[in-house]
């Protein structure tokens, strides 16, 4: 890993990094200790003007209200269910396109990088209405396939992109090399390309994921029967009660959130040498 | 009429060789054909109609009227002026802060993938419950936010939730706070890619440590950052999620709205479907046209290294 130092820095200098580095630190995890916080007081204390991280007279009872007394197993299986499909989904077609427009000097290859990239510019707004009507007509209204195939489409662009940009960075010789050796070509691509591009593979599953287990407008829009509902879609329930269920919904914030913060822990590493956003040109 | 015969021949002759290539990009264009360009199709057709709740099955194509209606509200104006601020002031901190960070985690640092590690997790988070977790932190009363500024900073009490000013701002902190990891993981990956012997050069060269920084850093960090940058600008401009889930809906009064707040405020509460269908147009044109000059103007200084 490169470094950026020679010189040996001034203790001044030392302690001003770290003043900062913690001082943000602290900023960026105190309000996820806070929700933990929040989720572990006892029904009478939820109103307090306490500072304390662990509340008195902690206890686990939003948990074990969220487990046994609400669907909360249900909408946790239907998540992984739809960001499990949306995942696979979004890396085997993110992972081919961004090749075609990495290795491929086709018609309508920047046009296509483009309009990639153009339909980021669409409000969500724009494709609720026409999304809704014609699922119904699909008769793919309420129903975790039309939620699949939704979210899919909204991840793909930065899927594709990412991938690209991935695959910009593999030396063209390598597959050149395996052809020679009498590779198919999509031989070349599927056992020379892709294993050296799994740290892209990785974030582009994260981010497939992440885009699923967290998202509720789309979902809201789609699916109605509550059997079917997503973890966002039940915590948005506890809200519209807010005052009386903020216990709960901390305790559910802190549920849906570990997974992917587990999730980005392991991955932290792979983040930083995978993500890549590729350009229009070359 | 030859012209278009050897346009055609010239596409189907490269349909042939690069077929492989259409086969890798079409399952993923038609799922994005089907969800995204389909309804954009639609919508184009519906912001030239007059649908809303009393003509909802008897509409009728009315022409430009609701473009016309879109630009002579003045409600418009003030609130693109809002969006705008609402993007530049974001991004502007995302990028800084995230930068910052990215320098000072890219030197030898006792615990440095601790920190780095714990800097990533505001992006983890799920932006509804970001968004939800800091609502209740500006709560007037009980809010850590206020507790913590009288208990240590000794400063008033701050109506973050019920004026137009607080709201706003409260929007924007839970938004610097849930984006700024993004541009710093990035940023990263950029500094890792900046090769070390020109700092080596540089050294020998007698060049001190600010000079590094502003000749060789940051002009090599600038072609990585661009695209990311471009893409915070489109995801802020149409960040619905944040301002919606803070605000409650553009509290109070309607006065935190940005423009996709706002016109999801027309489809789902006042069913003006054609208005809102023309108003999606129109912030789609004003994002095109930012990308395009903003790719451009930096294209135009990309020979410059």
């Amino acid at each position: 890993m490169a470094v950026t130092r020679l010189r040996k820095d001034p203790w001044w200098m030392t302690a001003g990094i770290y003043t900062i580095i913690i001082l943000f630190t602290i900023i960026a995890v105190y309000p996820i200790l806070r929700v933990i916080s929040i989720s572990l007081r006892p029904g009478n204390l939820l109103h307090t003007t306490s500072l304390r991280l662990i509340p008195e007279n902690a206890t686990l009872q939003a948990y074990l209200t969220l487990f046994t007394k609400k669907p909360f197993l249900r909408w946790l299986l239907n998540s992984t269910i739809v960001s499990g499909m949306v995942t696979i989904l979004g890396v085997a077609l993110a992972s081919t396109a961004g090749y075609a427009f990495s290795r491929f000097k086709f018609r309508g290859r920047e046009f296509g990088m483009i309009s990639v990239i153009t339909t980021q510019m669409f409000p969500v707004t724009m494709l609720l209405i026409p999304l809704f009507i014609m699922l119904i007509y699909l008769h793919l209204y309420d129903t975790f396939l039309g939620l699949v195939i939704a979210y899919s489409a909204t991840v793909l662009p930065f899927c594709i992109w990412q991938m690209k940009g991935y695959y910009d960075t593999i030396p063209v010789s390598l597959e050149e090399a395996a052809r020679i050796d009498g590779s198919s070509q999509f031989g070349a691509f599927y056992r020379i390309v892709l294993p050296l591009a799994a740290p892209a593979l990785v974030i582009t599953a994260l981010f497939s994921f992440m885009g699923s287990w967290s998202e509720y407008l789309v979902a809201a829009v789609i699916l109605n029967d509550q059997r079917l509902f997503t973890l966002p879609l039940g915590l948005k329930q506890f809200q519209s009660n807010f005052s009386t269920e903020w216990g709960l919904y901390a305790a559910g914030a802190v549920m849906v959130s570990i997974p992917v913060i587990i999730l980005f822990l392991i991955l932290s590493r792979w983040l930083i040498s995978g993500l890549t956003l590729g350009s229009v040109k070359e | 009429m030859a012209a278009i015969v050897t346009t055609v021949q010239d596409y189907l002759s490269d349909l042939k060789k690069n077929r492989l290539a259409y086969y890798y990009i079409t399952p993923a264009f038609l799922v994005m054909g089907f969800v995204i360009l389909y309804p954009f199709l639609y919508n184009i057709v519906l912001s030239l109609t007059n649908m809303n709740l009393t003509h909802f099955r008897n509409w009728r194509i009315i022409g430009l009227e609701q473009y016309v209606r879109v630009f002579s509200s003045p409600d418009f104006y003030s609130i693109l002026l809002k969006t705008i601020i609402w993007t530049v002031v974001n991004v502007f901190f995302h990028v800084t802060i995230g930068v910052s960070l990215a320098l000072l985690l890219n030197r030898p640092l006792w615990g440095r993938s601790i920190f780095r590690t714990l800097l990533i997790l505001p992006w983890a988070v799920p932006q509804y419950i970001t968004a939800l977790t800091w609502r209740g932190m500006f709560q007037y009363r009980y809010g850590a936010i206020n507790l913590i500024l009288v208990k240590y900073f000794g400063i008033h009490q701050i109506q973050w939730l019920s004026t137009p000013l607080g709201a706003f701002s409260a929007a924007l902190i839970t938004n610097i706070w849930l984006g700024f990891p993004f541009m710093m993981v990035i940023a990263l990956g950029g500094l890792q890619s900046i090769p070390q012997e020109l700092y080596e050069a540089a050294e020998v060269d007698g060049a001190g440590r600010w000079q590094q920084l502003r000749n060789i850093t940051l002009p090599l960090l600038k072609p990585i950052m661009i695209p990311a940058i471009s893409l915070g600008i489109i995801w802020t401009f149409n960040n619905f999620n944040v301002i919606w889930l803070v605000s409650n809906g553009g509290q109070p009064a309607d006065s935190t709205h940005i423009l996709v707040s706002y016109v999801y405020k027309a489809v789902f509460n006042y069913y003006r479907y054609g208005y809102a269908a023309a108003l999606s147009m129109v912030i789609f044109g004003i994002l095109l046209i930012i990308s395009v000059r903003f790719i451009k103007q930096t294209k135009g200084t990309k020979g410059a290294y």
